[in-house]
């Protein structure tokens, strides 16, 4: 096994990285990949309260840098899927206390027992982003449908571009589409005008995602939410399936719920 | 080897040429060097000339991170290299010592034009933070995107969307034009004069801007009229 190892980035905080990442972490781990979730936000730790798994750090990834542990004693397995692991950030500790270096070490060490080492990337363009990105095969650039966060998606696309890491995927996170339609939003083909990179995510905005982060259940296991079935397909495709986009359109129509029924689970 | 290496002040900047050699280690003999002048260095603002080494934006990432750690901030990096120049400005380094430009060509008020047939050619899309600064024409084939930046001394002209900042004519030439294939900047300036791009009605389409009358104004390319 030869793991791919994928940075959740946005420049812009705020935007829904650490929701992102442990939503992709769960759905690669739900179709059978072995996953790990790395939590780079040192200082700022969040990842492991998305998914769930606060009360049982012991370790974190500071302690591994600074080989107060081994790499495996820092793991910590998912309550619900056995093939997703977390490893958290340190809550006492600040950027600095992790080099890029140590980065490439530490998924280095990762890749041969994983599919994929997914790495939740702090807001910012400084030590912490460059941390993240720096063990990076793919990175996946999170933007909401508002200019000041694509302004920061460009800035760091610019930034991923220098050193030499692709130009990135894009997600575009917490899409409205009634207020698309009204004009009083972004649209997608506005946002991909700008930035001009591959789209692999097309994330609504779904109250379900609030409750969920709050439980520590993230919502890509649930399929009656809208965002939970759209982050479910943006992993398929970051795994190398080809998922159509769903359309995004209000409520259902009954044509909408009977295409649902003719193709289970095909609709994009 | 740290005596190949040539300092010298410039305005509230330090310049260190590092020679053309082929030393392949000349970062480590740079930062061999300032450990020891340490008490010199701190605090300083550096330049350092590459001449015609080619580095990466790791590399140039890696000195900044390495020099910052010692409380030194790289500031420009100068080099005759396309891609160190090139990674520098992705870095959002400086690739001229402040200040140097203009003054110079405020001394020798003909340099522009005669420079004006050199031109910097970059093909790529330039994203937020990105800026050129030089003395003679700019050519963009790629998008400019907001939040870019370009400071011409000549003309500049964009093959594709300009949405960025844009000075043509940066040091005082008033016949300077901006084009673009969608000439929509944040901001436009030819030599001393300013303008907004207004609300855009219908398709883009392809446009030159220049001062009329003492007025900066926009018309659309005419084929016609070519050249």
């Amino acid at each position: 096994m030869t793991a791919k190892i994928a940075t959740i980035t946005s420049g812009k905080g705020g935007v829904g990285k650490t929701t992102t990442t442990a939503n992709i972490g769960v759905a690669l781990a739900s179709i059978g990949r072995r996953v790990v979730c790395i939590d780079a936000d040192i200082g700022l730790r969040n990842l492991d309260v998305v998914m769930g798994l606060e009360n049982r750090i012991v370790y974190d990834l500071v302690d591994v840098v600074e080989g107060r542990c081994k790499l495996r004693q820092a793991l910590i397995k998912d309550k619900r899927l056995g093939d997703l692991y977390l490893i958290p950030a340190a809550q006492t500790r600040d950027k600095t206390a992790v080099s890029p270096q140590d980065m490439i070490n530490l998924t280095a060490d990762l890749r041969s027992e994983f599919d994929w080492v997914i790495i939740d990337s702090p807001a910012g363009i400084e030590r912490g982003f460059r941390n993240a990105i720096a063990p990076a095969d793919v990175v996946l650039v999170v933007t909401n449908p508002e200019v000041s966060s694509v302004r920061d998606a460009d800035r760091i696309i610019g930034l991923i571009e220098a050193e030499e890491k692709g130009p990135g995927k894009l997600i575009v996170n917490r899409i409205k589409p009634e207020m698309v339609k009204r004009g009083d939003m972004l649209d997608t083909p506005d946002i991909l005008d700008v930035l001009a990179i591959e789209l692999i995510g097309i994330i609504p905005e779904d109250e379900h995602v609030i409750v969920a982060s709050n439980q520590g259940l993230p919502v890509a296991l649930d399929p009656k939410s809208k965002a939970g079935r759209a982050f479910m397909n943006t992993a398929r495709r970051l795994d190398g399936e080809d998922v159509p986009f769903e359309s995004l359109e209000g409520t259902d129509g009954f044509f909408g719920r009977l295409s649902r029924l003719v193709r289970p689970g095909g609709d994009g | 080897m740290s005596d190949s290496l040539a300092i010298k002040g410039v305005g509230d900047a330090l310049l260190i040429s590092v020679p053309a050699a082929d030393e392949p280690d000349a970062l480590d003999a740079l930062l061999e060097m300032i450990d020891e002048r340490v008490e010199f260095f701190r605090g300083a603002h550096l330049a350092v000339d590459f001449a015609d080494r080619e580095l990466h934006a790791s590399e140039l990432g890696g000195l900044r991170d390495a020099l910052s750690e010692r409380l030194i901030s790289l500031q420009a990096v100068l080099s005759t290299s396309d891609v160190t120049l090139k990674a520098a400005a992705d870095l959002g380094l400086d690739t001229t010592l402040r200040r140097e430009v203009p003054v110079e060509i405020e001394d020798q008020p003909l340099v522009t034009e005669l420079d004006g047939e050199q031109a910097a050619f970059i093909h790529r899309t330039m994203r937020s933070g990105n800026s050129i600064q030089h003395p003679g024409h700019v050519v963009v084939l790629g998008d400019v995107n907001p939040g870019a930046e370009i400071i011409a001394g000549g003309n500049v002209i964009v093959w594709g969307h300009l949405r960025g900042v844009v000075h043509a004519g940066a040091a005082g030439d008033e016949d300077a034009v901006v084009c673009a294939l969608d000439l929509a900047p944040a901001q436009l300036r030819i030599a001393g004069q300013i303008a907004l791009s207004p609300e855009r009605k219908g398709d883009p389409k392809p446009e030159v801007a220049r001062i009329r009358d003492g007025q900066l104004v926009a018309e659309p390319w005419a084929l016609s009229r070519a050249g």
